[in-house]
Formats: C-alpha cells, structure tokens, sequence
C-alpha cells in the first residue's frame, strides 16, 4: 500500500472523521468545510482574493509576527519546565541552561531571538498597514486592536526582559519602572502595584512571572483571535485600488 | 455646472446603513478603468500553504541565528552597583533618549500617551477618498494652521535643543509645504507627494523621528549619557 493511500485511509476513518467532518477530497466544497467545520480556522474566510496573496501587499508581515508568537509560545513553555521565578535561583536556572541542559542555550537564544524579531516585525506591520493605507475604513477598529496587539508585544517583551535577574535585566526594568512614577497622582501607586514594592525585588519578579507567562499571553490571544475575525469580517484584505501594469 | 450635489462623499463601515458605493473621477485620475484580476483562491491549502512556508522560512532564519549568537547574560542582579549607562531594551531607547531631553514628566509620560492617542484615532480623521491633492481645497487655511502648528513644535524642540529631531522634522515639514505651490509640471514623484493626505505626513515625521531616536539612544550613548561614537573603544 502507498503512503498516500494509507493517508487517505486514515482520513477517512470513523474516528478522524469524527474529529474532522470535512473529509477528503479536492473539490472546493471539502476544502470549504476544511476551514468551516474548525473552530481555529473558521476565524479566517473560506476563499480570498488571489491578489492578497502577492507578496508585495502584506510582505507577510502580520503571518510573520503570528509565526513569532507562536515559535515565543512553544519555546517559552519549554523555558518554563526549567526556570523558577524567585531571587537568586532565576539567575541560577540560567546558568543550568548554559551548561547543564541539554540545547538550553540554544532554546533560550530563540525564544530571546525571537521576542526581539517580534517587536521588529509587528512594528513594520503596522507601517505596512499604514503606508498600503489599510487602515482606513471598513478596517479603522481592526487597526484600533492592532494598536492593543502592538502594547501587548511591547509588554510581554518588557516583562519577559526581567525574567534572567542578571545585571542586564534588574537595571533595565528599574530604569523603565521609574519613569512611570513620572505620572502625575497616580504614578507612584502604580509602580508599587506594579513592583509589588518601592523597588525592583523579588515581589516584582514574580509579578513579571506572571504577567509574562499567564496574563499577557491569555489576553494576547484574545485579542489576536478578534484581530483575524475582523479582517475576515472586514471583506479579507486591502488589497488597493490598483490595476495590474 | 453649479447645480448643488445630490449626494455627499463619505465613508462609513456599516454597509447596512451606507451600501451605495460611489466612484470618483478626480481631475487627475482618468475614468478608464482596466479589468481588475479579482479572482478567488481557497485559504485550505492555499493561504495555509503560504503561511506554512512563510513562518518555516522565519523558523530557519532564526534557528540560525540562535545558533551563533547567544542572548546575553551578564552578572547576577546587584541592586548596589549601577552600570554606567543603564539602558532599557532597545525599543524603549528612543524613549529614554527623550527623557535626557525631557523632564520626565514630558518625556515618560506626556509624549509617549499623545503618541498612543495619535496611532489609536489615526483612522478616524483626515480620510481623504477622494485622493485629490491635499492642499486643492482650504489651501489658505491649512496653510496657516500647518504652518503655525509646525513653527510651534520647531519652536518647542529648540527650546529643549532636541536638534536629533528638529532636522527631520524641518525637512518633512518642508516636503510637505512644496505642495502648496503650485509647479507648472509637477512630476510624478511631485503628484504623488501632493495626493498624499496629512496623517501620511504624521506618520511618515513619527517614523523617521522614531527610528533616529532609537539608534542615537543604541548607537551613540555611554557612560552618563555622553555622546560616543559607536566604534570609538569602551
Ligand atoms: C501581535 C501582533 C500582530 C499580529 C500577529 C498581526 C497579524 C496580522 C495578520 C496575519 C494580518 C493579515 C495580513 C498581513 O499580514 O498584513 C494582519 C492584518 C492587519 N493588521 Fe495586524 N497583526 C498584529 C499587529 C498589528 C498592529 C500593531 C496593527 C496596527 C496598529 C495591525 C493592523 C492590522 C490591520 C489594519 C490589518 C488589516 C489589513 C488589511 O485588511 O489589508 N496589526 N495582522
């Protein structure tokens, strides 16, 4: 039996169709179904335009920052079987990743890779958008969420940032942490709800902890999952007004 | 030709409300129109197929980053002894670099909201649709509005001597004014720089501010703040 045919045996069998309605086939009803019948799938359209595709509209930067969010997701939960969130031992779980587990260094490298390629990329989307003039109406909220998406990224970046408890780490967050008691009334109040303290401390560490491995993710899917919904729901993508030369 | 519109130009995101679309034919544009390729594809497999390779390509570019350039760790946290200069990450830089300009309440706190406020209400102002230049109507008007909004700003740069972005600011003002007079023939580059609606000039003035900010606060900052030459030895 080929490979191929035992593929379709499979996904023909009562059990995947159980999982999976769509069943087999290439005509453009299963493929439909394909994207229907899935909850993740279903946030996207069924058909979009052949011209959105090209390469030159989005540069594939919004796919690029989902690929970072989602290659932050698995390699952050990787970092998580090793790291506690306490003072000194986050240091020290650093140090076991650089020479006592195995590729630990190599899985910290792309998780930190990847945040800072994240930031980047999700900044060039949003100037993308902007220049390619996508976000005009019917798509001003979706740019509105897209603002949301980009505080987040910073956010979840920011906090991550103090996770090492290295030098590097403790003076960066101390330096970002005392401008906000630069807001008028409520700055101070912040910080120490923030910090959960005057200083940057063990308080503030766990508290980063779960900002940055709890809170931020869940509401960064949350509103990831509106912003997908909404280009659907906003006719697919600007794709212009221009002809083909 | 002075019979009153019988309809308005607008743009609204209910289409249950507004479902009439209108086309323009500005006195630039001309109404023929070629045939738009607007085919369909299916997302499963073929935007999947596209995302797949994307995100694959991304995956591999910073394997091999990963694998020659290790993240940075330095000393165990010490509370007692600060690194001279003490910077935050690099996306912050810019920010940092405008409190060494700034007190901080203008720096950290002032500046940074207008600039969320500004991103988050950018779609809802100034649409301008109908693509014709934007100095053709109220020229007198934006003019002086425009122009007393820039030499304020330049104004208020000078005073806190923030040269890194009164310069650009200058030059994008500058551009930006060029379309108020009129060129007997204006070029391509020149129509398209006066199609260009005022949010197009902000953001572009943001951009290049943003980005010398960042590499000033990266590039050429030590010990206390000082300037320093990016090569020049620690
Ligand atoms: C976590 C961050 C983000 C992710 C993962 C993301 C993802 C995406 C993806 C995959 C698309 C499809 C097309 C494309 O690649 O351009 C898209 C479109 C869009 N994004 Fe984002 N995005 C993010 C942040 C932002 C930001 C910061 C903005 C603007 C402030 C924004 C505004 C938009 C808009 C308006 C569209 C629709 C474009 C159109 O209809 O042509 N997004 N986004």
């Amino acid at each position: 039996m080929k490979l191929s045919e035992a593929v379709v045996g499979v996904r023909n069998s009562r059990v995947w169709r159980s999982v999976f309605r769509a069943g087999t086939g290439d005509t453009n009803l299963h493929r439909s179904l394909a994207v229907q019948q899935n909850v993740f799938m279903h946030l996207a359209s069924v058909k979009v335009r052949r011209r959105a595709l090209d390469f030159g509209v989005t540069w594939y930067l919004g796919t690029l920052s989902l690929g970072c969010f989602l290659i932050l997701v698995v390699t952050g939960i990787l970092l998580m079987l090793y790291y506690h969130p306490s003072v000194p031992q986050g240091y020290a779980d650093m140090k076991d990743l650089q020479f006592v587990v195995s590729a630990g260094v190599f899985l910290r490298n792309l998780h930190r890779w990847s945040a800072h390629a994240m930031v980047l990329l999700v900044f060039a989307h949003m100037f993308k958008v902007f220049y390619r003039g996508a976000y005009r109406p019917p798509r001003e909220f979706n740019w509105v969420v897209g603002v949301v998406l980009l505080m987040l990224t910073l956010f979840l970046s920011y906090t991550g940032y103090l996770l090492p408890w290295d030098q590097l780490a403790f003076w960066a967050i101390t330096v970002g942490s005392n401008i906000m008691s630069a807001v008028p009334l409520m700055g101070a109040k912040t910080r120490f709800l923030i910090l959960g303290g005057n200083t940057v401390n063990a308080n503030a560490l766990l508290r980063f902890y779960v900002l940055h491995c709890v809170i931020l993710p869940l509401i960064a899917v949350v509103f990831l999952a509106v912003h997908f919904w909404r280009i659907r729901k906003d006719g697919g993508l600007h794709t212009g007004e221009k002809t083909h030369e | 030709m002075s019979e009153p519109k019988d309809f308005t130009a607008s743009m609204d995101s209910d289409s249950h409300r507004t479902p009439v679309r209108v086309a323009f034919v500005t006195r630039r544009t001309s109404p023929h129109v070629e045939a738009r390729d607007d085919k369909n594809v299916m997302t499963y497999p073929e935007v999947l197929l596209r995302a797949a390779v994307a995100v694959e390509v991304l995956l591999l570019g910073l394997v091999v980053w990963s694998l020659f350039w290790d993240a940075p760790l330095e000393g165990l946290a010490d509370p007692m002894l600060t690194p001279n200069p003490a910077k935050a990450p690099w996306y912050f830089l810019g920010l940092q670099e405008l409190l060494h300009y700034f007190p901080p309440v203008v720096g950290g706190v002032i500046i940074p909201t207008l600039v969320v406020m500004a991103l988050i209400v950018i779609p809802y102002f100034g649409i301008n649709i109908e693509a014709e230049g934007f100095w053709i109507k109220d020229r007198e008007k934006k003019m002086r509005v425009l122009g007393s909004v820039a030499v304020a700003l330049v104004a208020f740069l000078a005073w806190f001597n923030v040269y890194a972005v009164l310069i650009p600011t200058v030059l994008i003002a500058g551009i930006m004014f060029l379309g108020a007079f009129a060129s007997p023939k204006p070029g391509r580059l020149r129509r398209w720089l006066d199609s260009k609606p005022l949010s197009f000039w902000i953001m572009s003035w943001f951009l290049t501010a943003a980005i010398i900010l960042t590499a000033i606060g990266t590039f050429f900052r030590g010990a206390g703040w000082a300037w320093v030459m990016p090569w020049s030895a620690e």
